[in-house]
């Protein structure tokens, strides 16, 4: 593959595959990065500022407090398998990409 | 306390024999640095737990829930949902658009001199903070560990120095990262059988654990009190409790994905696609490892007891003393051991990156200006750098004495690579108007910002300090931002601008990145 031009670049940039590409990874990374921080801050600031209201027992000897911490690790897992799965499809578009790309 | 020792050692021979394997296989510069770009997914997976799952992790959060019940736990949570910025927004694009290490997605289409430079001198702060603290824990860990078998303070340190510099030195990437491997594993055992034992202890019954975790007794200043240890509030308390969780939550969520030895782990896989699945391996088994944290600490907490860990070696013996309590002095010993090789492993993992960032960053492209004089001569620097850095690292970790306050050294690298690194780096992948202005003072800023407010933070000056929060992050994190933006909109620079597209396409279709080497 010879190298390629600046002006390559500028113009693979602005072709409507790689905007798809862009927009289709921003419709899930941008919802999914704020939805986890979001979800992930409360728990400092439920904690917190309200130790009362979490402290409240809910399952048996386990209080709300606890059984958020530990909804933490199944939202984690969560969003990351979901992410895997939405790749799959970025990937098919980057690599159609690639392949145009190095045929320049 | 032979039988850990013997352990120790058995752990030692393996690593080496992996290093001398490694080292008949290195040759050249993307081997040494990048392990050929030919580890796996689950493999680098479990390469990044172990970079991760420091002696912190495992002896320091046993021991905070053992002491302070659920607040201790926010900390396991923090750990793992910071990995989804590393998925997320990272691990990819750095993949597709760098080589060796974090400042070259900066270089890309900043002016890569002075970027550069900047970048390697938070890389090696960052990792010798890290790395005194992992030593200073090793030091004291072994001399209380070994104490029979005459293996001091000043030994222990020497000891463990000396095998992370022969590590990074003769096996480079491929060699740290095996290590890394083994480490995980040894410890993921490690913490399931534990955890086993804990639950066996109460006849499998949650219940009966969670019960038991309510109704706590430990001695506060000779009175006899008891408290629900799934209680919030034990540690974190008004009035800057509050502020104090958010600001260490922050610093881990940011932070985690600015760490220099856990991103040059994308560069050991061989495409965007690896570093992603491995990423997710990689999640699947530190978030493993912290929910079991549960059952170590609250086991230590119910088990063993706050009064007696307090007597017996203090708060980060919690684990090791479980492990005494349920499994008697074989079990014991094997826990002590997996304490040994994590730090071990961890600070090779630093050393590595540390060494690498000054060879590649300063040595080859600032000093240099990116021509290597000789063939080999980057890895020659490297491994000059890896012993120095190990020296050094040993000095500092004898003179501050197994007794040092090490916890905010840790929290200190998180803290600037949440402040430095990861403005830079987010706003070079997706900024167009960020330019080499803006990314200098960004990482100055973010730097002597956390550095700074550390420094006056309670975890230095004790109660009463000027700064009230132990962890800097909610302040120095926005400064870190702040002045990458200002600076930016206050300079112009059209080239950096044009290049965006470039970095762009090449960030989200890995055209033109680096390939993994045949063999």
């Amino acid at each position: 593959m010879k190298l390629l031009q600046p002006s390559d670049w500028d113009q693979i940039a602005v072709t409507e595959k790689f905007q798809q590409l862009l927009r289709e990874k921003r419709r899930f990374v941008i919802p999914a990065t704020v939805f986890f921080i979001v979800y992930y801050f409360a728990l400092p600031v439920l904690v917190g500022y309200f130790p009362g209201l979490m402290s409240k027992k809910v399952l048996g000897p386990l209080n709300i407090a606890y059984i958020f911490a530990l909804s933490q690790f199944g939202m984690a897992w969560t969003i990351a398998w979901l992410y895997v799965r939405a790749a799959e499809r970025f990937d098919k578009l980057a690599q159609q990409l690639k392949n145009d790309g190095e045929r320049r | 306390m032979t039988i850990a020792l013997a352990m120790f050692l058995g752990f030692v021979t393996l690593t080496l024999a992996i290093t001398a394997w490694a080292a008949r296989r290195s040759s050249g510069s993307v081997s040494y640095f990048a392990a050929g770009r030919r580890i796996n997914a689950w493999q680098n997976g479990l390469a990044v737990a172990g970079d991760y799952m420091s002696a912190a992790s495992f002896l320091g959060i046993a021991g905070l829930i053992a002491f302070n019940g659920y607040d201790g736990f926010m900390y396991s949570v923090g750990w793992l949902v910071a990995y989804l910025t590393v998925l997320l927004v990272v691990a990819e694009p750095l993949r597709n658009a760098g080589k060796y290490t974090m400042a070259d997605v900066l270089a890309y289409r900043l002016n890569p001199r002075p970027v550069r430079a900047m970048a390697s001198l938070s890389t090696l702060t960052v990792s010798t903070f890290y790395m005194i603290a992992q030593m200073v824990g090793a030091g004291a860990l072994v001399s209380l560990l070994l104490k029979d078998s005459g293996i001091d303070f000043r030994t222990a340190v020497i000891g463990v120095g000396a095998l992370m510099i022969i590590y990074v030195v003769f096996g480079g990437m491929l060699a740290t990262t095996w290590v890394q491997i083994v480490k995980a594993v040894l410890l993921v055992a490690g913490t399931i059988l534990l955890s086993l034992l804990v639950l066996a202890h109460f006849g499998f019954s949650f219940t009966e654990f969670f019960n038991r975790v309510t109704d706590v007794r430990y001695h506060q200043n000779g009175v006899e009190v008891t408290r629900n240890f799934l209680e919030p509030g034990l540690r974190y308390k008004p009035p800057y409790g509050a502020l104090d969780l958010i600001s260490l939550g922050l610093a881990l969520i940011l932070g985690t994905a600015g760490l220099p030895h856990i991103l040059v782990r994308f560069y050991t896989v061989p495409d965007a696609r690896t570093a992603r699945m491995s990423v997710v391996w990689a999640m699947a088994i530190i978030g493993t490892f912290y929910v079991m944290t549960t059952f170590l600490g609250f086991g230590a907490a119910t088990i063993v007891g706050r009064d007696h860990i307090a007597a017996n070696g203090g708060i980060n013996m919690s684990a090791p003393l479980l492990a005494k309590a349920l499994g008697g002095d074989v079990f014991f010993s094997f826990i002590s051991a997996v304490a040994f090789a994590t730090i071990l492993a961890v600070v090779a993992g630093l050393t590595i990156s540390a060494s690498t960032s000054f060879a590649h960053d300063f040595w080859t492209n600032v000093v240099h200006r990116g021509v290597e004089r000789s063939p080999g001569e980057e890895v020659r620097v490297a491994r000059i750098t890896a012993c120095v850095v190990g020296v050094v690292s040993i000095a500092i970790a004898i003179l501050l004495g197994p007794s040092a306050n090490v916890a905010f050294l840790v929290g200190l690298a998180f803290a600037v690579a949440a402040s430095a690194n990861l403005p830079v780096i987010l706003l070079s992948l997706f900024w167009r108007r960020f330019n080499t202005t803006g990314a200098v003072c960004g990482l100055a800023a973010g730097l002597a910002s956390s550095i700074g407010l550390i420094l006056v933070s309670p975890s230095v000056r004790g109660p009463g300090a000027p700064f009230p929060l132990d962890n800097p992050g909610i302040v120095s994190i926005p400064v870190g931002f702040l002045a990458a933006w200002l600076a930016s909109l206050m300079t112009r620079d059209t080239s950096s601008e044009q290049k965006f597209s470039e970095l762009l396409v090449r960030a989200n279709t890995g055209l033109g990145a680096e390939k993994a080497e045949r063999g």
